[in-house]
């Protein structure tokens, strides 16, 4: 079990937590057209204020899509003062980070792109390593909050930031850190767009996870951050369990019976020590594709049976792909906290093949156990059991 | 300081002019000169015809070391949990795609390949090792510019910790034009460790532990393995490398952001 005693977000639907839980207390979408390359149609979860938003002078060189989300993120619900608070009870080398992202700061290598001259070059005040490598983010983190514990950047495409939390428990748990920094950013980029466009995977309206006429992903970008440490108010919302594995049969269809998915859910549930009968909702991965719904679909009911509701918040704000499991477990925080499971948004009529208890409406409820899914390209999957400490 | 403990079960690499285990060790003993040379690798034979066709040179890097370091471990593949460390992962791959964005008119939608698109998450040479070894075990992936050898090491540690052995898999390769100006890599290097439960029977002990002390990695004891091991962030193994090969104990730290990962090899 590790508790985890801070929790915050930047997605479509707002900035902090409490704009996450009126916005699911409401049901209300934050899928807009896709104005950033409209060529590609389609409906996107866009974060407002991120042109706007500069980040401190300190930290201009790492200036960039993915940071600026960070960096909104961490300034909201007073998570910057508490993880300073836990770098000054812990020492600033006790307080590791462990953040995933799958493009990172890529959207700024668009730009240089564009700009190339005549001689073929990148512009000069193109920095690579303070965008687009993957350590941007950590290096930002680092600056902005004066930790010195040991840092990594996961990228394990859309599973990123909920395999964080695992390597994240380890530090905690081998005694090299007293709390640790997890989460990440998935910002709006052309390279992303389009290559679910390549795949087809693009929904022409806002996406409809679950749905009988489900017909893709609307692509959203996000950063949330949690503050797991060794020792939290008694009521924190917790880790209980976890659970990972690959699917090894392909790169971008999941397995179609979803074992690889079935293999997670089951180990999150043995290392929790609790059973099925114990799990209260399944948050499903949910992206809104035909074969990654239907497979979790299968895998879910496989493990749960038709009991427990289950639904995916990708209505809401889209699939922000390596920040979806950060988001995710921020979103169902609030849910805990308001006594209410989020049913699917969007949705007209549950595909009728699918043998879950897929919910489209709210529900209250008194949570106690979730089970949030997250998978990705190169057949990852990672579930996450979460609870009270 | 925490130290963490693992037994080294099998080593591999390949680099420029480090060509394998076998034929590198008198050059990291010493005994042979080091020659930089092209030393390009055959498409992998453990993947079916279908996924090898979509491979390009990073990820055959990366499978190469992952499979000869499993193969010198004596372990089976499928039980392994896996650590794939990169700082760039598919540069040429990421860079086509970025080719096509920018050379493509504004109102096309139909730009990127499919193909290159799956093959550019970062853990794509992870996701072909499941599929070519079946592995159902999970891997983490993991880039941190010029602290990705000290960061991935340090995760495998972890999952050692835990009570599993692992394979741990460390490579970069060159950025293609125009990113390789902006980001600079010399040469291919990859590295493989399948490390263990201390005490377990294999070539050695090692220990880790995080040390909030600034320091420079350890450069390799051959001056002449120094210019790619400053220029390849795999390549800071090359150091642990050189003791495993002369069978000496002793310190092979690596840098790690502002800080350092201590890194003590005892070789059995």
């Amino acid at each position: 079990m590790m508790p985890i005693s801070a929790m915050t977000a930047v997605s479509a639907l707002g900035l902090g937590r409490a704009a996450h839980r009126d916005a699911l207390r409401a049901r209300q979408s934050g899928l807009r057209p896709n104005d950033f390359d409209p060529v590609l149609g389609g409906w996107i979860g866009r974060v407002e204020g991120v042109e706007a938003h500069a980040l401190p002078e300190a930290l201009a060189r790492l200036d960039c899509r993915n940071n600026r989300l960070a960096d909104m993120a961490l300034r909201a619900d007073g998570f910057f003062d508490t993880v300073v608070a836990a770098r000054e009870r812990h020492g600033a080398h006790r307080v590791g980070i462990v953040v995933g992202t799958s493009t990172s700061g890529v959207q700024a290598a668009e730009e240089a792109y564009r700009r190339i001259g005549a001689e073929g070059l990148l512009a000069e005040d193109f920095d690579f390593a303070a965008t687009q490598d993957l350590g941007s983010l950590a290096l930002f983190l680092r600056a902005a909050l004066g930790l010195r514990g040991p840092a990594s950047v996961i990228s394990t495409a859309c599973a990123s930031s909920a395999r964080c939390f695992i390597d994240a428990t380890r530090l905690i748990e081998a005694g090299i850190c007293d709390a640790v920094l997890v989460g990440g950013a998935d910002s709006l980029c052309r390279m992303t767009l389009h290559g679910f466009a390549a795949l087809e995977l693009l929904a022409p309206g806002p996406t409809k996870p679950c749905d009988a006429g489900r017909d893709g992903i609307s692509v959203g970008e996000a950063a949330g951050f949690a503050l797991l440490e060794r020792e939290a108010p008694a009521g924190s919302m917790a880790l209980l369990g976890w659970g990972a594995s690959s699917d090894a049969h392909h790169m971008s269809h999941p397995h179609p019976e979803g074992a690889g998915a079935m293999r997670a859910m089951a180990e999150a549930l043995d290392r929790a020590g609790l059973t099925p009968a114990d799990v209260d909702w399944v948050k499903l991965h949910g992206t809104g594709t035909r074969a990654n719904d239907a497979m979790e679909d299968r895998a879910v009911h496989a493990i749960f049976g038709d009991r427990p509701p289950v639904s995916s918040t990708k209505g809401w704000t889209g699939h922000t792909l390596g920040a979806c499991g950060i988001l995710e477990t921020v979103m169902i925080g609030e849910c805990f906290a308001e006594g209410l499971i989020a049913g699917c948004l969007g949705v007209a009529v549950v595909d009728p093949e699918f043998r879950c208890r897929v919910i489209k409406g709210n529900e209250s409820a008194n949570l106690r156990h979730a089970v949030t899914n997250s998978f990705g390209f190169g057949g990852v999957n990672c579930s996450l059991l979460l609870g009270r400490a | 300081m925490t130290l963490l403990q693992a037994e080294i079960m099998g080593v591999s690499l390949w680099g420029p002019g480090l060509e394998g285990w076998a034929a590198s060790r008198a050059i990291l003993t010493g005994e042979a000169p080091y020659i930089a040379r092209e030393s390009p690798l055959a498409a992998p034979v453990m993947l079916p015809p279908n996924e090898r066709r979509r491979t390009g040179e990073v990820v055959r890097l990366a499978l190469h070391v992952a499979q000869a370091a499993v193969e010198a471990s004596g372990l089976a593949a499928d039980g392994l949990r896996c650590v794939f460390g990169s700082a760039n992962g598919d540069g040429p791959v990421v860079g086509s795609i970025l080719d096509a964005l920018t050379s493509a008119p504004p109102d096309r939608e139909r730009i990127v390949s499919p193909t290159q698109f799956h093959n550019s998450v970062h853990n794509a040479a992870a996701g072909y090792w499941s599929i070519a070894t079946r592995n159902p075990l999970p891997a983490t992936c993991l880039g941190c510019h010029d602290s990705t050898w000290a960061a991935a090491l340090l995760l495998a540690m972890l999952e050692v910790d835990a009570g599993a052995p692992v394979l741990l898999c460390v490579y970069d390769h060159p950025m293609p034009a125009p990113y390789a100006k902006a980001r600079p890599i010399l040469g291919a290097f990859g590295v493989g460790l399948v490390l263990g439960k201390p005490g377990c029977g294999g070539l050695g002990g090692l220990s880790v532990a995080h040390a909030p002390e600034p320091a420079r990695g350890y450069a390799p004891r051959n001056p002449a393995l120094a210019p790619l091991a400053a220029g390849n962030p795999a390549a800071q193994s090359l150091r642990l490398l050189e003791h495993l090969a002369l069978s000496q104990a002793g310190r092979c730290d690596a840098a790690y952001f502002e800080e350092s990962l201590r890194v003590e090899v005892t070789p059995a």
